[in-house]
């Protein structure tokens, strides 16, 4: 997802006997469905961890920005430049949103910011794959964003209370993304045969990388059950997978389009589709900073910041002068 | 000295809302800039007609440890609810 | 439609309503590419709204442009596929961004322009210009707003901000004058009150100029030389590369609907 691979400082849920009275009690609120809030006691790992998923949420949607920035420029009307667009500032939202739910946590933002640039916090490994169509632009929006609303439309009802509210705003304005995705897939598989080459072709590259999206099965995932005690996750690597594929293949054979993957289908007893998975070696080299595009989103981020730094500095010192002559003349 | 941007919480008034209500944070050097990023962040859906912003660091709030002596003994208090009076339908309207 | 408006001679109208959708394409182009790279998550999302307000109002500039010249050419049309020569926008707005500073002093100089004529022409003879400079002046009110007051800021912000905006100021100073130049064209469409002609805008620039300047303690260059040559279709070389970028899809597909 767009958080994934998030470590929790254990392995396993802590048994409740080994439990100290504050965390039986604060998880016993969780239980209850209690919202927790940011003044709360809660255990330092449900503290560290959370801050990790969300850091990494928030720099998966802006670093997110710029796969799909990149076509902004080149956008093929007035209309759909104009969408793309607005999609892409609401990234640019999603985070901000996120940032501030992670700074509720005792962390700042810019500090978070510095351990995305020193590579001390990773963001969703589907960024790392480049647009290299204005299918891929569809494609994004299809897939990428329907996986990732896959999963925080379950994060609306996270145990912690300010990422919940964020992921309840980020939610009502994310479904135009997915909606919007499949409208350009659509003008593409219905158009010209070039157009339909496109998809097709789009659909072959985000295919596999959007399945990685929802992080290594679930007997890798070493840290899911204790998150799942939390709340801070609520379904699993899997399941969420499973889903993904259920809802995308009817869509798939809507278009008109193939799916990359050729053992995929029904299976009638359990009512689900049957799929390949993807290539677990290359979700984790991507993970690691061995994907096509890593270094140069990276570099992309940074470069954005430091460019940025006599901006944030001149603004900042400019209002210190004007508070500073607003007191003297007090 | 750190460069970061202090940290701000928004309230908007919907066009149909009575009172403002929080809709999140943002960083601003200071008030004007503020009210300014308000507007482009949280109002890019017609949310609102009127904007507050109030630097974080200037609100002071209850803490959760304190819920019970804060918030139960209004629990008791009835009588302060209209529900509690008993009024005979032959009174008239109330 | 008055009297007036049919005195304005069609290809002169076309070609004057060019200049503005096409002022507000090629900045919205420029404003876009900052989207992802702001120094901050804040001001990535302002200049998005910037540019889309642009965007909007290149519709329907550009959209009206089209219905004037009755060939049949929409807004899309007339952004994808006309080549550099055709183009009618100022030369400022096609200058590359420079960095942040440089691109929101371009962004004060131009707001504070077209909000003195949008303003003017809200009192178009021509009720489809004055219904666009209605809508339009309210984005433009705003953009204003948020570029004056990022200038001033980081003008008397710190020793480089100061130094940065000065530069950016100077270097785009080249740039101010043909917004004033009057040709033709803009005297066929002030004869008709359609338009003011643009000389007559200086004046309230100026002031908001001056005043702005003076608060971000720039200094004002004291040269009157101007570049010139976008209204008339002689740009500078940036046009073509913008044009490439925006216009590529278009161009290698031709025919295809997106």
């Amino acid at each position: 997802m767009y958080a994934q691979m998030v470590k929790t400082a254990r392995v396993g849920v802590k048994p409740r006997d080994e439990m100290t009275e504050q965390e039986r009690a604060f998880q016993d609120r969780v239980d209850a469905n209690e919202k927790i809030e940011p003044k709360d006691w809660m255990p330092d790992d449900y503290r560290r961890t959370l801050i990790r998923q969300i850091g990494q949420h928030a720099h998966s949607e802006v670093v997110g920005q710029l796969p799909e920035g990149n076509w902004i420029t080149r956008a093929p009307t007035l209309e759909r430049k104009a969408i793309l667009l607005a999609k892409v500032q609401d990234e640019a939202g999603h985070g901000l949103y996120l940032y501030s739910a992670a700074e509720t946590l005792g962390v700042s933002r810019d500090e978070l910011i510095e351990l995305l640039h020193q590579g001390k916090m990773k963001y969703s490994s589907i960024f790392n794959y480049p647009t290299l169509t204005w299918a891929d632009v569809g494609a994004i929006g299809w897939l990428v964003d329907g996986a990732a609303i896959m999963n925080q439309v379950h994060l609306q009802r996270t145990s912690y209370g300010p990422y919940a509210r964020a992921m309840v705003r980020i939610c009502k304005e994310e479904s135009f993304h997915q909606r919007q995705g499949y409208d350009i897939m659509m003008k593409m598989a219905f158009g010209t045969p070039e157009q339909k080459a496109m998809a097709q072709d789009a659909l072959n590259r985000f295919w596999y990388p959007s399945l990685m999206m929802f992080g290594p099965p679930d007997q890798d995932s070493v840290h899911t059950a204790q998150s799942m005690a939390w709340k801070i996750k609520v379904a699993t690597n899997d399941e969420l997978r499973q889903k993904f594929v259920d809802q995308t293949v009817p869509q798939i054979e809507y278009l008109g389009l193939t799916c990359p993957d050729p053992d995929i289908r029904l299976n009638e007893e359990t009512g689900h589709f049957d799929f390949t998975p993807p290539d677990w070696s290359e979700f984790f080299a991507v993970l690691k900073g061995n994907g096509p595009c890593n270094k140069d989103r990276l570099k992309a981020r940074i470069t954005a910041w430091e460019d940025g730094a006599w901006v944030r500095e001149g603004m900042l010192a400019h209002a210190r002068k004007k508070a500073a002559a607003t007191a003297a003349a007090e | 000295m750190s460069s970061e941007w202090p940290l701000w919480e928004v309230f908007i008034r919907g066009q149909y809302g009575l009172s403002h209500r929080h809709v999140g944070s943002l960083h601003a050097p200071d008030a004007e800039c503020a009210l300014r990023n308000a507007r482009d962040v949280y109002t890019r859906r017609n949310e609102g007609v009127s904007i507050w912003v109030v630097e974080a660091a200037h609100i002071t709030a209850s803490s959760p440890s304190d819920k019970g002596p804060l918030f139960e003994p209004s629990e008791s208090k009835v009588y302060r609810h209209p529900s509690f009076y008993d009024i005979p339908d032959d009174a008239g309207a109330m | 439609m008055t009297a007036n408006v049919m005195a304005v001679e069609g290809n002169t109208l076309f070609n004057w309503l060019l200049r503005l959708g096409d002022n507000t394409l090629v900045l919205s182009h420029r404003v876009s590419e900052w989207c992802g790279h702001a120094p901050v998550l804040e001001e990535d999302i302002a200049l998005a709204n910037t540019a889309l307000d642009l965007i909007g109002q290149t519709q329907m500039w550009l959209g009206l442009a089209g219905e004037v010249e009755g060939k049949g050419r929409d807004a899309d049309a007339l952004a994808y596929l006309r080549d550099a020569w055709d183009f009618r926008n100022l030369l400022l707005v096609e200058r590359p961004n420079g960095d942040f500073g440089h691109t929101m002093m371009r962004q004060f100089l131009f707001d504070a322009w077209q909000n003195v004529l949008l303003n003017r022409l809200k009192d178009s003879t021509d009720p489809r210009v004055a219904d666009i400079a209605e809508k339009a002046a309210k984005e433009a009110a705003y953009h204003l707003d948020r570029s004056r007051g990022t200038v001033i800021a980081l003008g008397d912000g710190t020793e480089e901000s100061h130094a940065r905006m000065q530069a950016a100021l100077d270097a785009l100073w080249d740039y101010v004058g043909e917004m004033f130049l009057d040709d033709d064209v803009d005297r066929a469409i002030a004869d008709a009150d359609v338009g003011p002609l643009p000389s007559s805008l200086r004046d309230a620039w100026d002031g908001i100029v001056n005043a702005t300047l003076n608060e971000a303690t720039l200094t004002r260059p004291d040269s009157d030389f101007a570049q010139t040559g976008g209204k008339t279709g002689r740009h500078t070389e940036d046009l073509g590369y913008i044009l490439a970028e925006m216009q590529f899809l278009q161009r290698a597909y031709p025919g295809a609907t997106w």
